[in-house]
């Protein structure tokens, strides 16, 4: 009984994509990094390893990292997706991204939406993270330009000082 | 990449799951985490025409005590709930520690211990565990229930004793003796450990240590020999005296596994691993 001769139906996700409710009909097979990328024009999420290896492809699920190049867009119906776009309010850049602006903690930039993405989920799990927390924590997510040393040193710094990184009021 | 066309089913049920792979028969299969299917599904080396989504059968993803001290762990517990649990931090917090140290934070978020058990790529760390801490497999089909030892469950790269039809409903470890420790340790350049090796010390057991290594043959294979030399140790022996009586015997016994260069190593740097894991992990159980 194979159904794939003929047409497979789509089928509608509703996703609550950075706060806003949307629905897209997709077929079954398609992966979430495609629909955010191509359906969405969210490209801010990268493709790279294509394997959840690198974490360049990092978006949150409930607030929770997930590799949207293993995931189905199905398996997100109804759940909260966050995407770097989503991460700045009103036009002001989120503490994590301001940390990593100040300390220079990227150069291509290719892994930083995943990075910092990676960095708001431990950052909700985690009060007060260790180095050794944001080691294990940032293991799969790889970067091949800084050698990750200013990328520590800014989350660190960030833990610390938490407040220097609120977004100036407007 | 994307996966080659499919039919998305959601069961709600074990039994509305079961009757849907029972219908397509082998062009079905079960989808989980998807942490190892979909870079299958992705890469065409699997195809399927229909996909059973079992995410939201809420009857799989439980962890409970049992009445015998039996702890249940449902097959769809993922790696970072399994790690957060805490029955399981209480009882077998060598297996938290295992969870907590699987891979990356998005495969522990969505890669469920079922589904790496099914998936049965060699170089995995929960098997190996298992076999040491003599965990049981709960099978489920259409036509009835089964369970059998993690032991039997692994049969060689890729392949387990789960008949295509059934669905892995829970992993059963049984109740530990008191003063028994279990420790795991792994080692590896990739996300996958090269080798790892699995230890039980049991003061009050029928067998003083279980002593498992994984990852480095097809399934995970006990230290016979290193097993056999702790029954003459004592009970509350220090990891000092364990090491000392075990250290050649465990070497040797390394020296005589099958192992094979791979990307994750050369045969002889893995049976030196052998070695160096096995010390962490008795040293971790006794410490």
């Amino acid at each position: 009984m194979s159904q794939t001769n003929g047409t497979i139906p789509l089928i509608r996700v509703d996703i609550s994509l950075n706060d806003t409710e949307r629905s897209v009909e997709i077929e079954p097979r398609e992966l979430l990094i495609d629909v955010l990328r191509e359906r969405f024009r969210m490209t801010g999420t990268k493709r790279s390893c294509d394997v959840q290896v690198c974490g360049a492809c990092t978006v949150l699920v409930d607030g929770m990292p997930t590799s949207s190049c293993t995931t189905l867009c199905a398996d997100v119906h109804n759940r909260h997706v966050t995407t770097i776009e989503g991460l700045a309010y009103e036009g002001r850049l989120d503490p994590v991204q301001r940390a990593f602006i100040a300390h220079g903690a990227l150069q291509c930039g290719f892994c930083t939406p995943g990075m910092i993405l990676a960095v708001k989920s431990m950052l909700s799990l985690y009060n007060n993270p260790s180095e050794e927390t944001i080691r294990h924590f940032l293991r799969g997510n790889i970067c091949r330009c800084t050698g990750y040393v200013k990328i520590l040193e800014a989350i660190k710094d960030l833990v610390q000082n938490p407040l220097s990184f609120e977004p100036e009021k407007k | 990449m994307r996966p080659a066309r499919f039919a998305l089913h959601r069961p709600t049920s074990l039994r509305e799951a079961l009757a849907l792979k029972a219908e397509f028969g082998d062009a079905a299969t079960f989808h989980a985490g998807g942490t190892e299917l979909l870079v299958a599904l992705k890469a065409r080396v699997l195809q399927y025409d229909h996909v059973i989504d079992i995410k939201q059968v809420q009857e799989l993803r439980d962890i409970r005590l049992l009445d015998d001290g039996t702890l249940s762990i449902g097959s769809l517990s993922t790696h970072h709930v399994i790690a957060n649990d805490p029955l399981v931090r209480q009882l077998i917090p060598g297996y938290a520690h295992l969870s907590e140290h699987v891979a990356n934070i998005r495969v522990r978020v969505a890669g469920t211990l079922g589904g790496v058990l099914c998936f049965a790529e060699p170089h995995a760390d929960a098997p190996t565990m298992l076999c040491a801490l003599d965990a049981r497999i709960a099978l489920a089909s259409t036509t009835g229930r089964r369970d059998i030892s993690a032991r039997e469950f692994h049969v060689g790269e890729f392949a387990t004793a789960r008949e295509d039809d059934e669905l892995l409903v829970s992993i059963d470890v049984p109740r530990q003796l008191p003063g028994d420790k279990s420790a795991y340790r792994p080692f590896g350049h990739t996300e996958r450990p090269a080798v790892g090796v699995a230890a039980v010390w049991s003061p009050q057991g029928l067998q003083r240590l279980r002593l498992w290594v994984g990852a480095i043959v097809a399934v995970p294979a006990p230290l016979l020999e290193a097993q056999e030399a702790a029954e003459r140790l004592p009970p509350d022996a220090s990891f000092e005296d364990v090491w000392q009586a075990l250290e050649s015997v465990i070497t040797a016994e390394a020296e005589k596994i099958d192992a094979h260069d791979d990307l994750h190593g050369g045969a002889e740097y893995k049976r030196h691993l052998v070695t160096v894991l096995a010390q962490r992990a008795l040293k971790e159980c006794l410490k």
